[in-house]
């Protein structure tokens, strides 16, 4: 491996592992004496709970409890929460129903969950909780949102007066109406964010491992923030404090979002093992049981308009959204589709006036939280939808309009909270433009017409808001935690480097970039660095992965402790060659005096550190340094994309012809991995814009439950895409770095629907545009 | 119950299964061979994916007892004397995993692929075969492009022991 510094395409140190099936994933993990849970699940979408009858189950063989919510409860198990507090327009506080890990009283959504089986096989813990008998007083549902809102629609929760949880605004709602009054032209789209499942490939699962002697727990599970995990289920949810809990998060498969938050099944789990006399207890989700219970995604309803002036300027957005938060609020719920979504809806543009209201609602449906990109996919696909549509409607080229509304200043405060701190939209729409060849398009469209097919294109110029975020800032708007993170450099007796971090990779290659820090700082070779993360024990604490944070606030959290780590070892150095700190330099693995021959090797000064016989006056002995950084701002990854498709006009059916991005991403630390990202994320984007939908019928059943029904983007669905990237370093962190994990799920649904809108020449359009859905517009057009 | 005869990654070996016992369970949790997963029940994401009697198969739509007889290759047996496989190396080399949950049947699927389409293998015939493999992190560029190395690797292995 050799050093491998800030910007190599260094190889992934993790792959071994992975490849040759020695991955160990909380499912993998064995432990003797291992009970297994099922959990009885709601079959109805709203009913109340009249009878729980157990008797036959629980004389099944190998049963070892049956286990239910008022004794969950009746335990002290406290209710589940949502860690952000958002108010509503009026000033009063969001009406937050009660959530217990397993219902009570009533069930909100197929899927809930009303009890709990241990047994001694997974096969017998399935069949026991078949054989639960629950009998229920169905109740009358209702799944969308809209609907929840209406005069005489079933109430969920009596917290919710006509299922609203909060009604919330932001920007200059005044000064909006004014501009709009002003107005030469105006544009207006009514705009829907299809719901989605994030669908890690690995389902969430849960090994509880509990000690009796000592009352202590060792959680092993599924999530993508060990330390929150840990936190929440000590301090809220009454579980056991924190000292006698500890939270594991081995390899993970997958987050996106969905292994966030503390759900039902963890909870449950811990307490059941206690409960039950268990010393080890596993529930592993079936995929059934994960379309089910892992939280969904967007599912907005939003109209939008957008006011330009007579040259064709923008000088207000008005949006009006209504989410569907499902049937709870979810941990960051209440923040995904307020802080996290209507603070971009000034997008990359300069736009004096935006004012934004939402409406949260409950749904007898799976609760629903962040999916990569959080709030971000919504703002932008509200956007450059509307960006290109207005284009369309003024009669000029989109790439025009948009660059024609650039921001080119920076900082730049818009009206709804955020102040971007840099960023160069130009430079990313002319790469994006040169590298699609949107110049000769039009030779392309007609060479395709000959073929009988109908060919477009499409543009998305996104920005997002990452890195979340300074503590103050966040507290200040009702964030219950900190969005700081921390690391902690160990630098061995022999050299060798430990960095312990409160990041937590599943699949983001932090072993392997978070290494390229220190190699970079002290020139010492990949293979000589360890970073371990993911465990309570071995670090003390962290904030996890999530927002495309990891890079911009927990590597800057590593950057901090090895600038000190750096500082000890000079002064260590400088004692040791009789020389002043400011003469020692670091580099290669040796320590030198600069303009001298005066050398130690690096390990040397490692040793010298611990042996401590020869330390400068008062020094501690040791080389270990830990530290904690609180970003300063936001950061703003932004890019732009453009999306070329043929469509089948007798068929409806979407070929994606081209697809170009063109991201700025700041300064990256590994062009491979990044790309890398950005593949992903585009993939999760194409398939929201192409493929991807939750359905439920009218009374609340889950239509797309399965593999078969939910369509999952396949290697054929996709093309390769031209990925490229600019750099505007951002002041916001010591790196520059503002993060690229979600970037292609947020900018790239616009970026298809434009190119198909323009294909079929219909702006009206939903997602996803399956091949029925485009078809359908084809001939509302003609 | 049924009794199996079986071979897993070379070594012959005997057990007793339920008779519902699925393949794929009997890998993981009679033998802990951990590396073949599951990622959804109804046969679509291909995350379990063996070898048996050479050929691929979804280890969740078979049953152990089935397999009676048979040899089965899985991903712990496909590197030999601590060197990875041609297809294992060029998923390293082209970035072609991120999680890795769905990397395992990804590279049994790959070279299950050169086995029986050769190692000339073009982007369109790669991206249709993978048809019953799901990968949620890479949005399968980077696995196109480790297969099709990949194979040629392995074409050039198949050359060299012709010779």
């Amino acid at each position: 491996m050799g050093i491998q510094g800030i910007g190599a395409p260094a190889l992934r140190k993790e792959d071994k592992r992975f490849l040759t099936g020695k991955g160990k994933y909380t499912d993998d993990i064995k432990v003797a004496g291992t009970h297994y849970a099922a959990f009885v699940r709601s079959p109805h979408a709203h009913a109340k709970i009249k009878k729980i009858n157990s008797k036959a189950a629980s004389k099944m063989a190998g049963v070892v409890a049956v286990l239910d919510g008022k004794q969950l409860t009746g335990d002290g198990i406290g209710n589940i929460i949502c860690g952000w507090m958002v108010h509503s327009k009026d000033g009063s506080p969001m009406n937050m129903g009660a959530w217990s890990a397993l219902a009570t009283e009533y069930v909100r959504y197929v899927g809930d969950g009303v009890a709990l089986v241990v047994a001694e096989t997974q096969a017998q813990a399935v069949a026991a909780a078949e054989a639960v008998e629950v009998s229920y007083k169905v109740l009358p549902a209702v799944v969308s949102a809209v609907d929840a809102m209406k005069k005489g629609a079933p109430q969920l929760h009596p917290e919710a007066k006509n299922n609203l949880i909060f009604d919330w605004e932001i920007g200059n709602g005044a000064e909006t109406d004014a501009a709009f009054k002003k107005a030469a032209n105006i544009v207006e789209m009514d705009i829907r964010n299809n719901r989605l499942v994030a669908n890690p490939m690995e389902t969430r699962a849960a090994l509880v491992e509990y000690d009796e002697a000592e009352d202590h727990y060792t959680l092993h599970t599924t999530s993508q923030n060990p330390h929150v995990a840990r936190l929440l289920l000590s301090a809220f949810y009454q579980v056991a404090p924190e000292n006698k809990l500890r939270v594991i998060a081995p390899d993970v498969g997958g987050g996106f979002g969905a292994k966030i938050y503390v759900y039902p099944e963890e909870i449950a789990c811990l307490w059941a093992a206690k409960r039950a006399g268990v010393s080890a207890l596993k529930w592993t989700s079936s995929r059934s049981e994960a379309f089910l219970s892992d939280a969904h995604g967007r599912d907005h309803v939003s109209t939008a308009k957008m006011a330009f002036d007579k040259n064709n300027k923008i000088i207000g957005m008005k949006v009006d959204t209504i989410a569907n938060l499902g049937a709870y609020m979810s941990l960051f719920s209440s923040a995904t589709p307020t802080y996290l979504y209507a603070t971009l809806l000034s997008g990359q543009y300069n736009i004096p006036n935006v004012h934004a209201n939402v409406r949260t609602v409950y749904t007898n449906t799976v609760p629903v939280d962040a999916y990569r990109g959080a709030g971000r996919p919504e703002a932008t696909y509200i956007m450059e939808r509307m960006m290109t549509t207005a284009a369309r409607q003024l009669g000029v080229d989109p790439a025009e309009l948009r660059r024609k509304n650039f921001i080119k200043s920076f900082p730049h405060q818009t009206p709804v909270i955020m102040c971007y701190d840099a960023g160069d939209f130009g430079v990313s729409l002319d790469a994006a433009m040169k590298a699609s060849d949107y110049a000769n398009f039009e030779k392309r469209r007609k060479s395709s017409k000959r073929k009988g097919k109908l060919r477009g294109i499409g543009m998305s110029c996104y920005i997002e808001a990452c890195g979340i975020a300074p503590s103050a800032a966040v507290g200040s708007l009702g964030a219950g935690v900190g969005l700081w993170e921390s690391a902690e450099v160990r630098v061995n007796p022999v050299g060798t480097v430990e960095v312990l971090t409160g990041s937590h990779s599943h699949g983001q290659g932090h072993e392997t970039t978070f290494a390229q820090l220190v190699s970079d700082r002290f020139g010492l070779p990949a293979e000589n660095i360890q970073v371990v993360h993911g465990d309570t024990d071995k670090v003390q604490f962290g904030m996890g992965t999530y927002g495309s944070r990891s890079g911009a606030v927990g590597m800057s959290a590593i950057e901090k402790a090895l600038d000190k780590v750096e500082i000890k070892a000079k002064k260590i150095a400088a004692h040791l060659l009789e020389a002043s700190e400011g003469d020692i330099e670091i580099k290669n693995g040796e320590v030198s005096v600069k303009g001298t021959d005066k050398k130690l090797l690096w390990h040397e000064i490692c040793l010298a550190a611990y042996m401590a016989h020869n330390l400068p006056e008062g020094m501690e002995p040791g080389l270990k340094e830990g530290a904690f950084y609180d970003p300063t701002n936001f950061t703003f990854p932004a890019g732009c994309y453009i999306c070329e498709v043929e469509v089948d006009p007798d068929t409806g059916e979407t070929t994606i012809v081209q697809f170009v991005a063109a991201d700025d991403f700041g300064k990256i630390i590994n062009p491979m991995i990044v790309e890398g990202q950005v593949h992903g994320g585009l993939a999760q984007g194409i398939g929201q814009a192409l493929l991807e939908n939750v359905v439920y019928d009218d009374e609340g059943q889950l239509i797309s439950a399965s593999y078969m029904d939910y369509t999952m983007p396949r290697a054929d669905d996709l093309p390769n895409f031209q990925v490229s990237t600019t750099e505007t370093k951002t002041p916001s962190n010591p790196l520059g770095i503002k993060g690229c994990g979600e970037a292609g799920a947020i900018g790239s649904p616009p970026a298809v629907i434009n190119a198909i809108t323009d294909a079929i020449g219909n702006n009206d359009l939903t997602m996803p545009a399956s091949p029925q859905n485009v078809w359908a517009a084809i001939q509302a057009a003609k | 119950m049924a009794n199996l005869e079986i071979t897993i990654n070379g070594k012959e070996t005997s057990a007793t299964v339920e008779d519902r016992t699925l393949l794929v369970d009997f890998l993981r949790e009679q033998r802990n061979l951990t590396g073949t997963h599951i990622g959804c029940d109804t046969s679509q994401c291909g995350a379990c994916v063996v070898h048996v009697d050479g050929k691929a198969v979804k280890s969740c739509t078979m049953l152990a007892a089935q397999a009676n007889g048979c040899e089965i290759k899985t991903i712990e047996g496909v590197a030999s004397d601590g060197q990875l496989h041609p297809m294992q190396e060029a998923f390293h080399k082209n970035h072609g995993l991120q999680c890795g949950f769905c990397t395992p049947g990804m590279v049994m699927a790959g070279i299950d692929m050169v086995n029986r389409l050769g190692p000339k293998l073009s982007e369109k015939t790669i991206r249709a075969e993978l048809e019953g493999n799901i990968c949620r992190c890479t949005g399968y560029h980077n696995i196109v492009k480790s297969i099709a190395a990949g194979a040629k690797a392995m074409g050039k292995g198949m050359k060299k022991a012709a010779q």
